[in-house]
């Protein structure tokens, strides 16, 4: 199986433990998709790493889009925001950053 | 595509089975479909949304608080069988605040829990397009 910073990682670079999770993981998997982390980028991985310790789940695109707009305003909580720092998707893509499993109804 | 009304049975508890899991996961893939969803817990089904669980003891995920997320899902009608609760010694009062924005209305939080009873249950499921039991 691939490893990332020395945790494992399924065959979507998802991590297969979710304690495994930290910065460096993070950072690694951005440089390997190119992407620079901003404190943007962190905001919103935080966020999605929040929502997943209250509720147990990642958010699907819609739903998080709307729970960013309600936490951090609408300048946010809007597709066209999010996909600018997550080009492979907001759902997909930062949840893996951010350690989480991929999106329950994620299509 | 027409909306059809979709409701989602649960008559077992949380954990020992893996039907309860299965059932949240198949309403939150569904509601991406954007599709008139309601769930009803009936029998040992309503200890699944009971206030305070922990799976401290079990090593399972605790995804009761998962349910707090089904307002976001714009699933805001989850019907309570009566005499189910009160045959298990339980009332609304022991359940999870279970609630959503009204976002046709006022954006108030509102509960989306009913408590009806069997013969409200049944009329209500008469109306669905499909009902699928866990």
């Amino acid at each position: 199986m691939a490893q990332i910073c020395g945790a494992e990682v399924d065959e979507e670079g998802f991590l297969v433990d979710l304690k495994d999770w930290n910065e460096d993981i993070c950072k690694q998997m951005a440089a390997d998709d190119e992407v620079e982390l901003t404190d943007e980028h962190w905001g919103v991985i935080n966020f999605l790493r929040e929502y997943f310790e209250e509720y147990q789940i990642a958010p699907a695109v819609r739903v998080l889009t709307k729970a960013i707009a309600k936490k951090m305003g609408k300048d946010k909580g809007n597709s066209k925001y999010l996909y600018s720092l997550f080009p492979y998707g907001p759902g997909k893509q930062g949840c893996r950053f951010a350690g989480l499993p991929k999106p329950t109804g994620c299509i | 595509m027409a909306t059809k009304k979709f409701m989602y049975l649960n008559r077992r508890s949380s954990f020992g089975t893996v039907y309860a899991i299965e059932s949240l996961e198949v309403v939150l893939i569904a509601a991406a479909f954007e599709q008139d969803v309601s769930l009803a817990f009936m029998d040992d089904g309503v200890y699944q949304i009971v206030e305070g669980q922990n799976t401290d003891g079990i090593g399972m995920k605790n995804f009761s608080k998962t349910f707090h997320a089904l307002g976001d899902y714009d699933i805001n009608k989850l019907y309570v069988s009566k005499e189910s609760l009160e045959e298990r010694g339980l009332s609304e009062s022991d359940l999870m605040p279970l609630v959503y924005e009204d976002e046709d209305d006022d954006w108030a939080e509102k509960s989306s829990i009913k408590v009806v009873t069997n013969d409200e249950l049944k009329a209500i499921m008469s109306e669905q397009d499909v009902c699928l039991s866990f």
